[in-house]
């Protein structure tokens, strides 16, 4: 009977981690290739209002951005504290809009150029003065659907 | 000298130094979703011969420099701009070819005709704060939203929801080709009993 003894202390074999790094590692590469970095530093200070009725924005790629608001911090002793137009990486003016979106819009796939849309990211603080030139601008191109970007919340905490 | 072999290298701090990059890249990562109020500029050209609206089908919002607004030359919380929009819209005041039958209204007949002929012109100050134009262009696509839904399960009955999440499932990318085929008639008819007709005017000058 001596052949079917049982093994001493039954114990159970530990766990083998080997695999514990592969797997980790697949979730890095997934989070790696889902991480999206923010292509624009903020050098505006940008508080969104908040509305309730809002819509999804497009895909990223058909979207085209224009920040505006009082200039950060660091860059007041700069460019002073009146709001300010932000175009990818620059401080510009109303007038350097059109170009923008043009430039923007040819370096866009050809399908995708008739549908582009422009999200306004503008500082709840700003006066409606600047959004309005740049909506002139946006027309002079014809860039005509537009998008108020928002923060979801109640509409009241825009009137304190 | 002996042949030595390498001694092997410890690889068990290999799963440290992954769940490290880990941490790093998840803590970065932004899945950002957008959102905000959707708006249509009017195009350039001028209109050579602008067509005539009656002065009872346009209702008129004036936000001044002090972020006070005006609603038909009345002056109106924006708390109840939206209740006030929705009772223009929905007035159904035509008589005739004109007439709304949908129209739940009071039918005054210094109010609209109908909603398709319905306008809200929405006009702004150099000064205003845009954070109160927002709430403003919030509270009127409210009005159009309020009673857009209300068509919707007027005429969806069993389909158990309102405009609004129908339209958002029809732009969601994840809903399914034939459920967006049959979506996209139900929200154009809706649409076409309230077409959205919100008119941006060029602001005033401060003096």
């Amino acid at each position: 009977m001596s052949k079917f003894k049982k093994k001493k202390g039954g114990e159970l074999p530990a766990i083998s981690t080997a695999s514990l790094p592969d797997i980790v590692f697949m979730l890095l590469f997934f989070f790696m290739v889902a991480t999206v970095m923010r292509d624009s530093t903020l050098m505006v200070a940008n508080t969104l209002p908040a509305a309730d009725q809002v819509q999804k924005l497009d895909k990223k790629d058909r979207v085209m951005y224009i920040y505006a608001g009082k200039p950060s911090d660091r860059y007041q002793d700069k460019f002073g504290t009146q709001p300010k137009i932000q175009l990818n990486d620059k401080f510009a003016t109303v007038a350097d809009v059109g170009a923008f979106i043009l430039a923007e819009r040819a370096s866009k796939r050809q399908e995708l150029q008739n549908v582009l849309t422009t999200a306004l990211k503008v500082d709840g603080e700003t006066n409606m003065g600047l959004i309005t030139d740049i909506k002139q601008e946006l027309r002079k191109v014809n860039a005509l659907k537009i998008n108020y970007t928002t923060r979801n919340g109640d509409y009241m905490q825009n009137l304190k | 000298m002996a042949k030595r072999s390498a001694p092997e290298v410890n690889a068990g701090s290999m799963a440290d130094i992954a769940f490290l990059l880990l941490i790093f890249f998840l803590v970065t990562t932004t899945i950002e979703t957008d959102s905000g109020l959707n708006r249509k500029l009017p195009p350039m050209e001028d209109v050579v011969d602008p067509p005539i609206i009656k002065e009872r089908n346009i209702f008129t919002v004036v936000v001044n420099k002090n972020n006070d607004l005006l609603v038909e030359e009345k002056p109106l919380e924006i708390s109840e701009l939206r209740e006030a929009a929705v009772a223009f819209l929905d007035n159904g005041g035509g008589k005739g070819e004109d007439a709304c039958d949908y129209c739940q209204g009071a039918r005054d007949t210094d109010s609209s005709d109908n909603p398709d002929k319905a306008v809200i012109s929405l006009k702004n100050d150099r000064e205003t704060d845009y954070k109160v134009y927002i709430a403003v262009q919030n509270e009127l696509v409210a009005a159009y939203n309020v009673l857009r839904n209300r068509e919707f399960a007027r005429l969806n009955p069993n389909l158990g929801l309102s405009f609004v999440e129908a339209d958002r499932r029809y732009s969601d990318p994840r809903t399914s080709t034939s459920e967006k085929e049959a979506l996209k008639p139900k929200l154009a008819e809706v649409k076409l009993l309230f077409p959205q007709k919100l008119s941006e005017a060029e602001p005033s000058k401060t003096n």
